[in-house]
């Protein structure tokens, strides 16, 4: 053999690289700029209280469906237990409340960094162990956790305060500049700060080493393992920042509701904010947001609509996982590229033929649905009902008979055209695709 | 072959086995690889070749014996370990980040190399060097015009050159390449082949490889790997024409050539 010329190198040495900031950039600032303006206008907007109640709850909705995402959508693990580290957050947070001397000292905006370390020490203690595996091993761990810090809450009553839960009240705290929350108008831009704020530092958090690594273990975690990263620990990582924000949306919940039971720890509430989060799209850091106000929007507004509104959310879970796995956010990136080559136009055309038919086909399937629900669920002897602004009787057999109709024949029309509008959708992606 | 004074082989193998409930899969392999060496290990299928490369690198633990990187020891160490040291590797079977574009794919593999570890206060976008690095190592693996598409839809033989990129990036001294071209048109190996040569300069490689033209072009020296020992090493020449390598693989291997 002949002796290579090359001598023994030490591996390279490796320093940090000092960055060399760029400019913040309009284009990059701009989406932030108008989503601070728009939560500042909106009160201006929608005056009523129960309009900003809920957009109270959507804001804290929000910030809940991101922290999610975080562990879902960037680092590829699926929780069923995400509600624990918002639960404990929340229930600390009214504690402190509750704990006059501390809280006449504290101005009330800083009480959710409580709530936030509060969740992250709880995923600090969680994240240890449950974080070594991602899929089946991880989510099975997070339900076993969820269900166990739920079922704590009927054991350790002192913290939880049993099944009536525990509450506490927000006007105790410090005025803050002479503000202190008595009005809902007040606590929505205190929300309105947090949300903010937790946005801007999740979305920065995905473009970190960690962050960008989270996807890289999403994607392939033996391939990150020979790029020098242990799997677990950028899992970990992820999983504790994710329970800060958690905990900071708990805090919100606090301040907002003045109180917290069993069931912001439960499953349902986990199950809840995967739905929320899956719905609006787990692939883009703004789908979560999406699905959070949709989902808040259908649980106030068509709650009051309708009783069975929960049975409309999950047909639409099913379809979103079904037929748009990238949720309200792929959907609406589908049409970047169209939009970029010009050539949105050719959408218009196909769009209608086949989603008027498609909307017609859903609103008869859910007027039948309430007909039936009407049929069998009110009282005896009340026999009308009110659809649409149409009162009717619900035993006669013409409003069923146009209902289904309309769903047979909705469904009929939308099938036929809907593979022009696949087509279309291809062609207006394609560059010069009105040429060819 | 006789110690020397002077600095440790960049990897050295010392009775290393390995077995898989009872069947024993490397049956006592020793391997000395000088630094700057290309290394080429060949053998017939199901000799153990995959599995000797999992072992340096950390996917398995072995049974027994023990593996040096620069004279550490670093048998039975992680993976992220072995690749914190100076070794990185690719794979026989494509694995890259599909979902993530060519370009983060990239940067990813530069992160912890720069001493960026588990960092949540630097801006990737922000670091010149790291995108720097980025770019460069796209144009030396020919893919700057692909670097916003998902790594996902690329072509075979691009995600085999990414594969390469992604192992190279981070400045490691000994290269692994497990099948470099496996899966590939003539015309994408003498590519594939063009880029090895240039992007492992200066540095050590090993590799695994069945196409005995790259082997015999590219390789310093070749170990000739059958049911889990090494029954020959040397130049390219001395082990064409060693009677055990004739007669355990190589004739079939170059008769299956022409």
């Amino acid at each position: 053999m002949t002796e290579p010329d090359q001598k023994h190198t030490p591996p390279p040495a490796r320093t940090p690289v000092r960055a060399r900031p760029a400019p913040v950039t309009l284009a990059n600032a701009l989406p932030w700029i108008l989503g601070g303006l728009f939560l500042l206008a909106m009160p201006f907007i929608f005056q009523s209280n129960s309009a900003i109640t809920i957009m109270n709850q959507m804001a804290i909705t929000i910030i809940f469906a991101l922290s999610y995402n975080m562990l879902l959508g960037q680092g590829g693990m699926l929780s069923f237990g995400h509600a624990v580290y918002m639960g404990v957050g929340g229930f600390l947070c009214v504690h402190i409340m509750n704990w006059g001397d501390v809280f006449a000292l504290m101005p009330l905006p800083v009480l959710p960094v409580f709530g936030g370390v509060f969740g992250m020490g709880l995923a600090l203690i969680v994240g240890s162990f449950s974080t070594r595996k991602a899929g089946t091993i991880f989510a099975m761990i997070s339900l076993g956790v969820g269900e166990l810090i739920a079922a704590c809450s009927v054991i350790i009553v002192a913290f939880f305060g049993g099944e009536e839960g525990i509450s506490g009240d927000r006007t105790y705290g410090l005025p803050f500049f002479g503000v202190e929350f008595l009005h809902q108008i007040e606590v929505y831009y205190l929300t309105a700060f947090w949300l903010m704020l937790s946005a801007l530092l999740m979305f920065l958090f995905s473009r970190t080493p960690i962050g960008r690594m989270a996807n890289a273990v999403r994607d392939n975690p033996e391939r990150a393992e020979f790029l020098g990263y242990s799997a677990r620990w950028v899992r970990f990582y992820s999983f504790v920042a994710a329970g800060f924000f958690a905990g900071i949306a708990g805090g919100l919940f606090a301040i907002n509701y003045e109180i917290l039971t069993e069931e912001n720890l439960n499953l349902a509430t986990s199950g809840q904010i995967l739905l929320v989060t899956f719905l609006g799209g787990v692939g883009f850091f703004f789908g979560p947001i999406l699905g959070a106000i949709l989902f808040t929007l259908l649980q106030t507004v068509l709650s009051l609509q309708t009783e069975i509104w929960q049975l409309y959310v999950g047909v639409l879970f099913l379809a979103t996982v079904m037929y748009f796995p990238g949720g309200l956010a792929g959907v609406l990136m589908m049409h970047a590229l169209p939009l970029r080559l010009g050539q949105a136009g050719l959408l218009v055309g196909p769009y209608i033929r086949t989603l008027v038919p498609a909307v017609v086909c859903a609103l008869g399937a859910a007027s039948a649905m309430e007909i039936l629900f009407h049929l069998r669920h009110a009282a005896l002897g009340e026999s009308e009902m009110t659809l649409f602004w149409i009162t009717f009787d619900s035993h006669a057999p013409l409003p069923l008979a146009i209902a289904a109709v309309a769903a047979v024949a909705g469904f009929w029309l939308a099938r036929r055209s809907a593979p022009a509008m696949a087509e279309a959708w291809h062609k207006a992606s394609t560059p010069h695709g009105g040429a060819a | 072959m006789t110690a020397t004074p002077g600095p440790p082989p960049a990897l050295e193998i010392a009775g290393l086995k390995k077995s898989f409930g009872k069947a024993e899969i490397i049956r006592g392999v020793d391997l000395s690889i000088g630094a700057g060496e290309r290394h080429a290990v060949i053998g017939p299928n199901g000799a153990g070749k995959s599995t000797l490369f999992n072992l340096i690198t950390g996917r398995f633990p072995p049974s027994s014996g023990a593996i040096r990187l620069h004279g550490h020891d670093i048998s039975g160490k992680a993976p992220f370990e072995i690749n914190r040291m100076g070794l990185s590797r690719s794979f026989q079977i494509t694995n890259i980040f599909p979902r993530m574009t060519v370009f983060e794919n990239v940067r990813c593999s530069l992160l912890w190399a720069q001493g960026y570890r588990y960092s949540f206060w630097h801006m990737v976008n922000r670091s010149r060097d790291l995108n720097e690095g980025a770019e460069d190592i796209l144009e030396q693996i020919n893919l700057t015009e692909r670097r916003d598409l998902p790594a996902g839809v690329l072509s075979y033989a691009e995600q085999r050159a990414l594969e390469i990129g992604i192992t190279i990036a981070g400045g490691a001294n000994v290269i692994m390449l497990d099948e470099p071209t496996a899966g590939m048109s003539h015309s994408e190996t003498d590519y594939i082949v063009n880029l090895i040569e240039k992007v492992t300069e200066n540095k050590t490689l090993v590799m695994v490889e069945h196409d005995m033209g790259v082997v015999f072009g590219l390789a310093d020296r070749i170990s000739v790997l059958v049911y889990g020992e090494i029954i020959a090493t040397g130049r390219p020449e001395e082990v064409r024409s060693n009677p055990k390598v004739q007669e355990a693989y190589l004739g079939a291997a170059l008769e299956a050539e022409h």
